[in-house]
């Protein structure tokens, strides 16, 4: 095996038309009319900004990103579809690409006449497709389906077609976009034993996916792509790490957009009004307004009153519910027999948590002013909305703090 | 040389060419209770109408007329299929363009094989109705393969630079279409070159479908050898079209897989 890297990428960069994205296709009017129109001729969005990475022959690359971080570009450029307008790259070895699987696949014809079409447009020479169609047929488990019009295929079957040409092609580098995500489980294990026979062949992957799960089981290094440009690379648990923690922050500003509109509590208020609460704060350990929380940390709940008749017996109130509605958590000042003093006519009343024990989800939150018998001076019912994010897909409401361990009988 | 690889790569794929083209014609009647047998049956059918139109109702003065039509005809719906099918062969290429990876011009050569081997399909037909019509071919009928290779590598010629004008402009196809029935009218197909007023003859001869449509008629129907001069012209002005076709499509097939 040769030192140099199977893929060379460097300062690459691909930039389109924006007229290309939004679709307008050139016509003869568009053409004769573009010197009249103001819109500026090179109006050009940059979709990779200087690119650069190696992978080494037998590395598997895993390529990871938001929607329109430029990632399946990158693959398509790898793939030779796409020209780069800057920029290197170079690709040693046969490749095969696992972008669309089954293109050109004629849906009149049987699925014996596709894989013959099919693996001539991936560029079989006949006496490969002779050697490798028995095999081809096998590997996609359609039995007797081989011979019905692809017309007739599930979308599953179609797929297990198109990759069973596509992976048959002996490639030396493999381009996956995003498809081993369809199919059943089946076709799922199918792929994945696939892959790692790849690895073991000691082929070049480059994998183009939104599963972190799968990047973390396949990949030997990982490049984090954001708005074009390298974010990150490396060895996959921290860049996966780095990429998560940019998504939730992400994700967090958006929610807490929604929640500002708080068009989707479905808030219920009611109450005397001797008390009202006049604001509603959830914040993180470092005191910072947050919507999505990771498992695990602590989180505090800040509400500000204010009491417009004096009251005697006041108790504020919390209640966590999921969004189905059930209750995870409820208490007061009063049950939990916090010694708070006399409240101030105006104040904040805080709780803290140290740490949310909740699994992934997103939970509801109301809130509660009301006297020792409960009748409320002001009940407020999902005033705010927060989410737990958790990289382990446990389920439930409620994660204890908890470690497995396994021990032979008899000894301790 | 920029055309040689041009071709050369054409010629590399050659089996993928195939491949697609009776992808083509095999599932152009896929699915039909008659199947492959309209091949035959189309040209077979389109030829009644026009003999009906024009023997029984425009009652045109001339011997074995509908077989002199058909001579013309059936070359000229080669070559306006190639074109108009040709011409959309990279739009309508859809996933094989934007997903997958060989050389583009496979595309618009496809569409020209599938019709010109349709075309050769439907030679048969023309056979048993001159026979039927008491006409016997002629040795000028050796002439055919040399005509007709020139009339592949023209429409090839055009349909490359259509196809790479129909990406970036979509209405070429709409005027295209307007365009060759247009130029239908203006080719000496339905009728025959005597019936051009002489002065305006020489026009008639700078228009390359003509030159074809007269070269098929004077090799099948009149059995006489076809004028080589304008032929041989045809040839060489197909390859400079070619040239320059390959090297606009050269030029622009990177942009191919964005713009569609």
């Amino acid at each position: 095996m040769s030192s140099s890297p199977a893929i060379e990428v460097s300062d690459l960069v691909k930039r389109f038309r924006r007229e290309m994205l939004v679709r307008d296709y050139g016509t003869w009017k568009s053409l004769l009319l573009r010197p009249f129109s103001r819109q500026r001729r090179r109006d050009l969005v940059t979709v990779l900004d200087g690119v650069s990475f190696g992978v080494n022959p037998g590395r598997t690359c895993a390529i990871i990103g938001q929607n329109g971080s430029g990632k399946s570009t990158l693959l398509k450029i790898l793939a030779g579809i796409y020209k780069p307008d800057a920029g290197v790259v170079n690709v040693r070895g046969r490749v095969s690409s696992l972008i669309e699987l089954g293109a050109g696949f004629h849906p009149e014809f049987s699925g014996r006449e596709n894989v013959q079409l099919n693996a001539t447009i991936l560029g079989l020479s006949k006496k490969e497709i002779a050697e490798r169609f028995d095999h081809i047929v096998a590997y996609s488990g359609l039995g007797e389906y081989i011979d019905a019009p692809v017309r007739t295929y599930s979308s599953g079957m179609y797929v297990r077609l198109g990759f069973s040409v596509a992976v048959n092609v002996d490639p030396d580098v493999l381009l996956v976009d995003e498809v081993l995500a369809v199919g059943d489980e089946a076709f799922a294990h199918k792929c994945e034993d696939k892959v790692n026979e790849f690895r073991r062949a000691g082929k070049t992957i480059v994998l183009v996916t939104h599963d972190l799960g799968a990047v973390e089981k396949y990949a030997d290094e990982v490049i984090w792509l954001d708005g074009g440009c390298v974010a990150a690379r490396g060895e996959p648990k921290p860049v996966i790490d780095a990429y998560r923690q940019k998504v939730a922050v992400q994700e967090d500003e958006i929610r807490r957009d929604q929640c500002v509109s708080a068009g989707e509590l479905k808030q219920e208020r009611w109450g005397d009004g001797d008390v009202v609460i006049e604001a509603v704060r959830v914040l993180d350990a470092a005191g910072q307004e947050r919507a999505v929380f990771q498992h695990g940390e602590a989180l505090t709940l800040e509400m500000d009153y204010r009491q417009t008749k004096p009251t005697e017996d006041l108790v504020f109130g919390v209640a966590i519910s999921t969004a189905q509605g059930v209750l995870c958590y409820g208490s007061n000042t009063h049950i939990d027999r916090a010694e708070l003093g006399q409240a101030p006519p105006r104040g904040t009343v805080r709780l803290a948590v140290e740490r949310l024990d909740l699994v992934q989800g997103t939970y509801l939150l109301d809130v509660a002013a009301h006297d020792r018998d409960g009748r409320a001076y002001d009940y407020i019912k999902q005033i705010a909305s927060f989410a737990v994010r958790s990289p382990v897909g446990d389920e439930g409401v409620f994660r204890p703090p908890h470690r497995w361990s396994l021990s032979p009988r008899g000894e301790a | 040389m920029l055309l040689t690889r041009h071709l050369g790569e054409l010629w590399r794929y050659r089996a993928l060419v195939a491949a697609l083209a009776g992808r083509d014609l095999k599932g152009r009647y896929r699915g039909s209770v008659l199947g492959f047998l309209w091949t035959f049956l189309n040209p077979l059918l389109l030829l009644l109408v026009y003999a009906l139109v024009f023997s029984v109702y425009f009652r045109v003065q001339m011997e074995h007329y509908a077989v002199f039509m058909f001579t013309g005809l059936l070359p000229w719906i080669f070559f306006s299929q190639g074109l108009m099918e040709g011409s959309g062969a990279i739009v309508d290429g859809g996933s094989l363009v934007t997903k997958v990876l060989f050389p583009q011009q496979v595309l618009p050569a496809v569409k020209v094989v599938s019709n010109f081997i349709n075309f050769l399909l439907s030679l048969p037909i023309l056979l048993v109705f001159m026979l039927a019509d008491g006409l016997r071919p002629g040795l000028t009928i050796l002439a055919f393969p040399a005509v007709a290779l020139v009339h592949v590598v023209f429409t090839f010629a055009c349909v490359l630079v259509l196809c790479v004008a129909t990406v970036f402009m979509r209405d070429t196809r709409h005027i295209l279409g307007n365009l060759i029935t247009l130029w239908f009218f203006l080719t000496p197909v339905l009728y025959p070159l005597t019936q051009v007023p002489e002065r305006w003859r020489w026009l008639v001869y700078l228009n390359p479908a003509a030159v074809f449509s007269l070269s098929y008629q004077d090799a099948l129907f009149w059995g006489r050898w076809p004028r080589w001069d304008h032929l041989g012209l045809l040839a060489l002005f197909s390859l400079v079209i070619l040239a320059v076709g390959a090297r606009i499509f050269e030029h622009y097939k990177e942009y191919f897989a964005e713009k569609i």
